[in-house]
């Protein structure tokens, strides 16, 4: 169990993530990161069945960084809006004071001339640490749930 | 039944919009294309290594098992109970001596025939099948298979050709560049549900035109550009086609000049990302491989992946990715597959700008049903080029589907 403070902190971690992404600026959703983190999103089946294939993979905080340039600035899709929610967030600390942490996420996303719908859904399987006083993710497995996904998934989840 | 379709005899330069939403349409290419004479793709051999593994997947919109047997074949029979056609296996993958269908309890071997039917003589000497019921008559019909290097691909026709006379040279030699008798690893899957025709995805991997133009991030990085010393290449059929290519520099040039979004300044700040190693012989660095009715074998750098198209409706389909890569890859080549993926698939930096710009194409398509695309870069033709600035494949395509269509 996690003291109330160490909870506290956790959620306003992930709700600072989800406000990044879905608000923006999405430049600094890197900085949610340690410098050799880890960030996947992965179809539970490959996860579960050990097949290494992630839809996304950034082995580092310069990887996560080209991956938003690379959206950003190169890739073609439609405007849309996204708007996380994040649930069910809890935490155990390990023995090197790293907090194993786990919540479900939906996002809904919202097209051009569409209603919203569900995008992706699924749980976060997650290393936090604290770095300089703040909590980081040095880990961070989005592993979704339905393996198929609606067109394309492009923004970070 | 005649389709309602406008279309001049023999053109090839002009796709009717309708070809991409009539239900009529669809049910035709369901029938002719995907349950005709021609080899669709099922899967790969290694995912189904022992006797007694199976894994379920379509052919068309048609749900399949795919088995092998005690004796070690392949065997390829529909998702489909012959009682009263319930798709019984609900599986993607496993292992099982016998299948049984939910409903009634009916069961079939690995090959698909009919072994068990319960009450078939009554209970109590009531009921039972009749007494000229044969079990043999009820089994679930095989599909013919075929296997390559590997790869398993299944007919409901029996009179499709053998799979290399059906690919014809050039295509065969590419195909076995990368399927050359190594064993297969599977990396894992992704799958996207597309809003678009399906159609509209071999149209995009038949035309090297957009991807120097459309994809910035191959573009800038010069995995991909129109100044490259590059091919297309088809079967005598135009059904199949291949688009070769090799990796450039990242710089300005005449080619790029009309390319919007090139970004000559874009830099990775983790080079891990793209780290490209020659895998294979010869200077092709990208080869895209299209496969009548349903396969696209894709080698771009070294990231190699199987998309089978699964089409759902005129205006949806399926597009399903096995990643793969060789059983003797070291553990730097399985990193380096999986950094590259990030360019693929559902979230793909690069394929990502594909899958939108179909659902766009189907968006605009679908409300000027009678208007009619324009297929005319490289001319009218549909002869090989040694250079990507054609659509001739999309029109070779597109004379295949006129003859096996009669449309
Ligand atoms: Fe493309």
């Amino acid at each position: 169990m996690l003291s109330l403070d160490a909870r506290a902190g956790l959620e306003d971690l992930y709700a600072d993530y989800a406000a990044r992404l879905d608000d923006g600026p999405l430049e600094t959703w890197p900085e949610l990161f340690t410098e050799e983190c880890e960030y996947l999103v992965v179809p539970r089946d490959n996860y579960e069945r050990n097949l290494p294939i992630a839809v996304m993979r950034c082995e580092s905080i310069a990887m996560l960084r080209d991956r938003v340039r690379a959206v950003l600035e190169t890739v073609m899709y439609e405007p849309r809006y996204l708007r996380h929610h994040v649930t069910n967030v809890r935490g155990r600390v390990r023995e090197d004071g790293a907090i194993d942490a786990r919540a479900n996420f939906s996002v809904i996303e919202v097209l051009p001339d569409e209603l919203p719908r569900v995008l992706i859904t699924g749980k976060y399987v997650d290393r936090v640490v604290r770095v300089n006083g703040e909590l980081r993710f040095a880990q961070k497995h989005c592993v979704f749930d339905s393996v198929l996904v609606p067109n394309t998934i492009v923004l970070p989840v | 039944m005649t389709l309602a379709i406008d279309w001049p005899q023999g053109e090839i330069t002009r796709i009717p919009y309708a070809l991409y939403t009539d239900p009529g349409v669809f049910d035709r290419e369901m029938t002719r294309i995907f349950a005709g004479p021609g080899w669709a793709y099922v899967g790969l051999e290694a995912e189904i290594p022992s006797p007694g593994d199976f894994k379920t997947t379509f052919v068309g919109n048609r749900p399949v098992v795919v088995t092998r047997d005690e004796s070690g074949d392949v065997c390829v029979f529909p998702n489909r109970c012959a009682h009263r056609g319930v798709k019984f296996c609900r599986q993607e993958y496993g292992h099982t001596r016998h299948f049984v269908c939910p409903y009634h309890q009916w069961s079939y071997d690995l090959q698909g025939r009919l072994r068990g039917v319960p009450f078939i003589r009554g209970v109590k000497q009531q009921g039972g099948m009749p007494a000229d019921f044969e079990r043999a008559d009820h089994g679930l019909p095989p599909l013919v298979v075929t296997t390559r290097h590997g790869v398993v691909f299944a007919s409901f026709d029996a009179r499709v050709p053998a799979l290399e006379q059906y690919l014809g040279e050039s295509n065969l030699a590419y195909f076995d560049r990368v399927f050359d008798g190594r064993a297969l690893t599977v990396l894992g899957y992704s799958r996207q549900l597309i809003p678009g025709n399906w159609k509209l995805m071999f149209e995009n991997i038949k035309d090297p035109y957009h991807a120097s133009l459309l994809h910035v991030f191959l573009v800038s990085f010069g995995l991909f550009r129109a100044d490259q010393p590059s091919a297309v290449k088809m079967d005598d059929t135009g059904a199949h086609s291949l688009l070769i290519s090799r990796r450039g520099e990242q710089k300005r040039s005449d080619a790029t000049s009309d390319i919007a979004n090139l970004r000559e300044d874009l830099v990775l700040e983790d080079a891990r990302l793209l780290d490209p190693v020659k895998e294979f012989a010869g200077d092709a660095t990208v080869v895209m491989q299209t496969i009548w009715p349903n396969l696209i074998v894709q080698q771009q750098s070294n990231t190699l992946a199987l998309r089978q198209l699964r089409p759902r409706s005129p205006l949806e389909f399926e597009l399903h990715w096995t990643f793969f890569g060789y059983a003797d890859d070291d553990a730097a080549m399985t990193k380096r597959r999986l950094r590259q993926a990030n360019l693929m698939s559902a979230a793909g930096l690069v394929s990502a700008d594909d899958s939108e710009i179909i659902k766009l194409a189907q968006d605009g398509v679908s409300r000027f049903r009678d208007d009619a695309a324009v297929l005319l870069m490289g001319g009218r033709d549909v002869q090989d080029t040694d250079h990507m600035i054609t659509e001739g494949a999309i029109r070779a395509f597109y004379r295949h589907y006129r003859k096996v269509m009669e449309v």
